[in-house]
């Protein structure tokens, strides 16, 4: 009789792991190529990327580095198991690793450039940099455009629900209201966080005088009492199902959220917010320079571009996205806001080793 | 001859904690009295001190939870253990299911459940019943002059009662199995001879059963203990990032501040801290004329 049940238990698991993978029949063609992609078939490609951060075939969408492999006959080592700008530096200064492409956020592209970390891209063999917009070239971390190709912007905003918050705000003091006390979020990543209470307090997110972090330190103790949580990925959870009212987060994932919470809105502070752009880049310890550019190239064909952009519903410096008529995003007034709607921005710089040191002390203080 | 036999049967688990734990176990004390050159430095070392209050609360946290998970297992595993078998078998099983699942899916769906709209709140809601708060959280001074009253929740995320029940819900089962185990094997016919040489109840239990299920307990105590006081997930998900434990604030030093060297020295003060309760824990059971236990 148990040996029956077994058979049967096995059947079916057997028949739910087929249909399981028939249902995952993967869409991993590109059909309109604009560049060449032959010439390394055989040869390994290493990435190294954040999670969720490409489209990766869920839900019907492009899976990008099928398709690259596909097209290429290049066999991809896809890494995305590093959680933080600060991780993926450690890994790829510690050696351990040979990368031949990684996707870090601005400043610490302007970090490892300093410390000479990064390898020279050479664009004139990358056919679809053209589709690079030039508000997104000639940035401060790689002013000649020599080590880095842009691959993703975006904007930190305040997601808030309207059933839960009065009126309409437009200022970061909505997150020192103790109207919301325990029913606001914020980062738990020391130099997010520090920008919210540098923005509201006018400073300039890079400044090296300890005096305005201690400032800024101060503003942050302050809200301690009203804060309900110190939080990064947890916030879609926490803000899709009402738990908290406000968070400060990124103008992508507000789109995320909101396809799931309609009662959740957005908001540029009127002070200023933090820009970022995520970039590609090549390092010293590259393997396979060529396949590097390659993937590069590719990542910038229009139509895996698009597959990206509306994957990731980040904003594209990619002007073969930004003018698609098809493309879901197109003139988003979050995403692409308009030059009247457009916020005042700051980039976070590479920081002084000794400020950083400073402002993390004053971030145990706070959190303790 | 016995003896050559017995270092071939410990050669392959000597050659494994060679290379997995006594080098590894090096490394980081190589890395606490070293700075970000390699040179020598007790700077690392100086440093913790700065990190008592850390230390404090960690080592109080995982203290509570030792022992509401004592309080709640001894008395389960003695009762289990006088059952007939084959309700210890599906007694066993059930103690056991939740572990079949992974750790951080458990404690992130305790995240929703004890979120603000989450589960546990909609609950009590319905029921009409609102605690305002819970052990040692913020005043119910958190309910939103527009909110409707459905959303007027009580907080239980970011509350030490939160992490400590995580840690009491996550390591319950390797309290209990120990005591059980030797619960279970407890030779029924010493209670009946104490019980005829005119012994009550409760003497039978202190003189008897308590130095008997000793080893279990012992066990269990560190096997709770030492997982609670390093513990890092469940502080950052139900602490809601406002519970700093100690592990926390290694998995800084590592992961984003890059100070191997601090984080190290934190490591090495934790592991030297679970060795000497470790030690002590032992020698207790010795002098109540137990074996020690292994963990």
């Amino acid at each position: 009789m148990k040996r029956i049940a077994c058979v049967i238990v096995a059947c079916v698991m057997i028949v739910a792991l087929a249909a399981f993978s028939a249902s995952c029949a993967r869409n991993d063609t590109v059909e309109n190529l604009e560049a060449d992609y032959t010439g390394l078939e055989g040869t390994s490609l290493y990435v190294m990327n954040w999670g969720e951060y490409i489209s990766d075939g869920s839900e019907g969408s492009l899976d990008v580095v099928k398709a690259f492999e596909k097209a290429t006959g290049i066999k991809v080592t896809y890494d995305d198991s590093t959680p933080s700008n600060e991780a993926m530096y450690a890994k790829l200064k510690s050696g351990a690793v040979s990368v031949d492409v990684v996707i870090p956020s601005d400043y610490m592209i302007q970090r490892m450039i300093k410390e000479d970390m990064l390898q020279k891209i050479d664009t004139s063999k990358i056919s679809n940099y053209k589709y690079i917009m030039d508000e997104y070239k000639g940035l401060y971390y790689d002013t000649a455009n020599e080590y880095s190709v842009p691959y993703n912007v975006g904007m930190v905003g305040v997601i808030y629900n309207k059933t839960m918050v009065e009126g309409t705000p437009d200022s970061w003091d909505l997150l020192w209201d103790a109207k919301y006390t325990n029913n606001i979020l914020n980062f738990s990543n020391p130099r997010d966080a520090f920008a919210t209470a540098q923005f509201l307090l006018g400073q300039d997110v890079n400044n090296t005088d300890k005096a305005l972090w201690d400032a800024a330190g101060e503003k942050l103790k302050e809200q301690s009492p009203i804060l309900q949580g110190r939080v990064m990925d947890e916030v879609f959870n926490k803000m899709e199902g009402g738990n908290a009212a406000v968070a400060p987060y990124y103008a992508g994932d507000y789109l995320l959220m909101k396809s799931i919470n309609d009662d959740l809105e957005f908001f540029y502070p009127k002070e200023g917010t933090n820009i970022f752009v995520d970039a590609m880049c090549i390092p010293k310890s590259a393997k396979n320079y060529d396949a590097a550019l390659m993937f590069i190239n590719f990542m910038l064909e229009n139509e895996v571009a698009l597959a990206n952009a509306e994957y990731l519903c980040y904003a594209s410096p990619h002007s073969g996205v930004v003018n698609n008529p098809d493309y879901s995003f197109k003139g988003n007034e979050i995403l692409y806001p308009d030059e009247a709607h457009k916020p005042k921005t700051q980039y976070f710089y590479d920081i002084d080793p000794e400020i950083r040191s400073y402002y993390e002390k004053l971030w145990e203080e706070i959190v303790r | 001859m016995k003896r050559s036999t017995n270092v071939f049967l410990n050669a392959p688990y000597a050659v494994w904690s060679a290379i997995f734990v006594v080098v590894p176990l090096l490394i980081v004390v190589v890395y606490a009295f070293t700075d970000a050159e390699g040179s020598f430095s007790t700077d690392s070392i100086v440093a913790l001190w700065e990190y008592r209050d850390n230390f404090q609360k960690s080592i109080l946290y995982s203290l509570v939870a030792t022992v509401i998970t004592l309080i709640i297992a001894y008395p389960f595993a003695y009762a289990l253990s006088k059952t007939s078998e084959k309700t210890q078998r599906i007694q066993m099983m059930l103690v056991m299911l939740p572990m079949w699942m992974n750790l951080l899916i458990r404690t992130y769906s305790w995240m929703n459940i004890l979120d603000h709209n989450g589960i546990l709140n909609q609950l009590l809601t319905t029921v009409n019943l609102r605690p305002a708060s819970f052990l040692g959280a913020a005043a119910a001074g958190d309910l939103l002059p527009s909110m409707p009253l459905a959303l007027k929740p009580a907080t239980f995320l970011g509350t030490p009662g939160a992490v400590i029940f995580g840690m009491v819900y996550n390591y319950l089962p390797y309290m209990i199995l120990p005591i059980y185990t030797v619960m279970a094997k407890m030779d029924g016919s010493l209670v009946e001879a104490a019980r005829d040489l005119g012994c009550n109840g409760f003497n039978v239990w202190r003189r008897l059963i308590l130095p008997l299920s000793m080893p279990g307990v012992i066990s269990g105590i560190t096997m709770v203990f030492v997982p609670s006081v390093s513990t890092f997930y469940i502080s950052q998900k139900l602490g809601n990032g406002k519970i700093m434990l100690i592990g926390d604030t290694i998995e800084r030093q590592m992961q984003t501040l890059n100070n191997y060297n601090l984080g190290a020295a934190l490591s090495l003060v934790l592991m030297v801290m679970i060795l000497v309760s470790m030690f002590i824990m032992n020698r207790f059971a010795d002098s109540s004329g137990e074996g020690g236990i292994v963990v």
